[in-house]
């Protein structure tokens, strides 16, 4: 079970940022291809995004596998809602799915 | 679940020693591709069907598998050429 604070940790993180990335390690350095992957996504759509490096916090880490009953890292979230891990955001950036997500979230996008 | 194809693929060894990448003591699968296609993906959303697949596979990822890449469709979405 993870602690309560933890998981309120990151219900804060997630209510406060349009686009916030769990990834393993930074955007200018990731630590693993899938989160690479995700950050490649975002930066090619210009979508400002906040990160969390989960290497940096076990807690976090732990809790985010929680938070939403997803066993893996990365997680993006688009205005509180979970979207996918890494196979996921690719599909739907492939598809032209994750920019209209994006636009319909009113989240601004600088590529379409 | 009962696939109409299925494929794993062992990756370990492509990402063993990255950062945050765990090697497991008893030298098991760390890292695992799976493609899947099963009806029982049909009409479900992309977090759903990993959702499926993930829950398939709890008790290794419970045991040290931390990384799947997921292609999961339903028969109707395979692409032409596939």
């Amino acid at each position: 079970m993870m602690a309560s604070s933890t998981a309120e940790r990151i219900a804060g993180i997630v209510a406060a940022n349009d686009v916030v990335l769990f990834m393993k390690g930074i955007p200018a350095a990731p630590q693993c291809g899938f989160s690479a992957t995700v950050v490649q996504i975002l930066s090619r759509l210009e979508v400002p995004f906040e990160s969390v490096d989960v290497l940096a916090d076990f807690e976090i880490r732990e809790g985010i596998k929680a938070f939403s009953s997803w066993p893996t890292i990365p997680q993006l979230y688009v205005k509180g809602e979970f979207i996918g891990g890494c196979d996921i955001v690719r599909e739907m950036f492939q598809a032209g799915e994750l920019s209209t997500v994006l636009a319909e979230k009113g989240v601004a996008v600088g590529a379409l | 679940m009962t696939p109409a194809a299925l494929e794993v693929e062992d990756e370990s060894a492509l990402h063993a020693g990255h950062g945050g990448a765990t090697r497991r003591a008893d030298g098991g699968i760390t890292h695992l591709r799976v493609r899947v296609v099963a009806q029982a993906f049909a009409g479900k959303s992309r977090v759903e069907c990993h959702r499926l697949v993930n829950a398939l596979l709890a008790q290794e990822i419970a045991e040290g598998l931390h990384a799947i890449a997921i292609d999961a469709k339903a028969p109707e979405q395979k692409a032409p050429g596939e």
